[in-house]
């Protein structure tokens, strides 16, 4: 069933959550990410961990003050392969109409 | 559910995240009514008490006595600190109900870009009335209005575009026909609020 493009880091929809939001923006934080999934700190911990991994994100960090900020950003790679899954996501629903 | 369903899910949630991580979405439709009231009910105080009628661009120094210029910029003020406060209360609202925070990245984004117009537009304001270009200041803060508008529409819904548009043209048409401004400004930061805000609720909140 799995045609080309798909990418099996993207089955999980909150993985596909943090692409999308990071894609339309330069870079957010944890907890921005966080406000718009709507799911626990681990839990969005573990998926952003996986991408990184995948290279598909990436992390930059600054303080804001003394306070730590995060932030994190979609590489190029991530780019490429996030659209890849959209493209073959359109792909297949328009072959099945 | 089947495989095509889980396909299209997916694409509509990502469709969606990408919408409200770009934009501000809980931008009341009933502050835009709220605030076209104020604005009216300010343009007709300052219209019928203060008798604010200016006819020509430019008056000189013994000429500007005539405006009641500190309470026309009272009443200003107080529709803007009205609308403003009326907008955060429902937004917050709003985004309390759809589990956002009303101070996230997207609105920063929208009151950092509006900011700058808006900015401008008030100082300019000031130096406009010192020079004493009192038939100026109605046409010049709708213009620099719809100017923050059309910016911050980028970060909200798009319908504010043409808002802005709209309030820019008003705003030249109002620096034109002097004598229309006030009037002009009514329509722009009246009618065309209420209008705004009536057209957001029907098409967003329902």
């Amino acid at each position: 069933m799995l045609t080309t493009g798909f990418h099996k880091a993207f089955e999980s929809r909150i993985r596909l959550g943090i692409m999308s939001a990071l894609a339309v923006n330069e870079a957010l934080d944890f907890n921005s990410l966080k406000e718009y999934l709507d799911v626990t700190d681990g839990n969005l911990a573990s998926h952003i961990k996986a991408l990184e991994k995948e290279e598909f994100i990436g992390v930059e960090k600054s303080f804001v003050g003394r306070k730590p900020n995060t932030r994190y950003y979609i590489t190029d790679t991530g780019k490429k392969a996030f659209s890849e899954h959209l493209a073959a996501l359109e792909k297949l629903i328009q072959s099945q109409k | 559910m089947s495989a095509e369903q889980n396909y299209i899910r997916d694409i509509a949630e990502i469709r969606s995240m990408m919408e409200r991580s770009s934009k501000f979405l809980s931008l009341s439709g009933w502050a835009g009514v709220m605030a076209g009231i104020y604005a009216l009910v300010g343009a007709y105080i300052v219209h019928v008490f203060f008798r604010f009628r200016p006819q020509e661009l430019a008056y000189d120094a013994q000429d500007v006595m005539q405006f009641n210029l500190a309470g026309v910029m009272t009443v200003a003020a107080s529709v803007l600190v009205l609308s403003i406060g009326t907008a955060i209360f429902l937004s917050y609202q709003r985004a309390a109900k759809r589990r956002e925070s009303l101070w996230n990245v997207t609105s920063k984004r929208l009151i950092i870009t509006s900011a700058v117009p808006l900015v401008t537009g008030g100082i300019l304001v000031f130096i406009l009335m010192m020079h004493g270009l009192i038939g100026l200041l109605a046409p010049v803060t709708l213009v620099f209005y719809g100017l923050a508008l059309y910016c911050a529409s980028s970060f909200t819904f798009k319908e504010m575009r043409a808002l802005g548009i709209i309030q820019i043209l008003l705003g030249l048409l109002g620096a034109t026909f002097v004598g229309f401004g006030v009037l002009l400004w009514a329509i722009g930061f009246g009618l065309l609020h209420i209008v705004y805000g009536i057209y957001i609720h029907m098409k967003h909140e329902r």
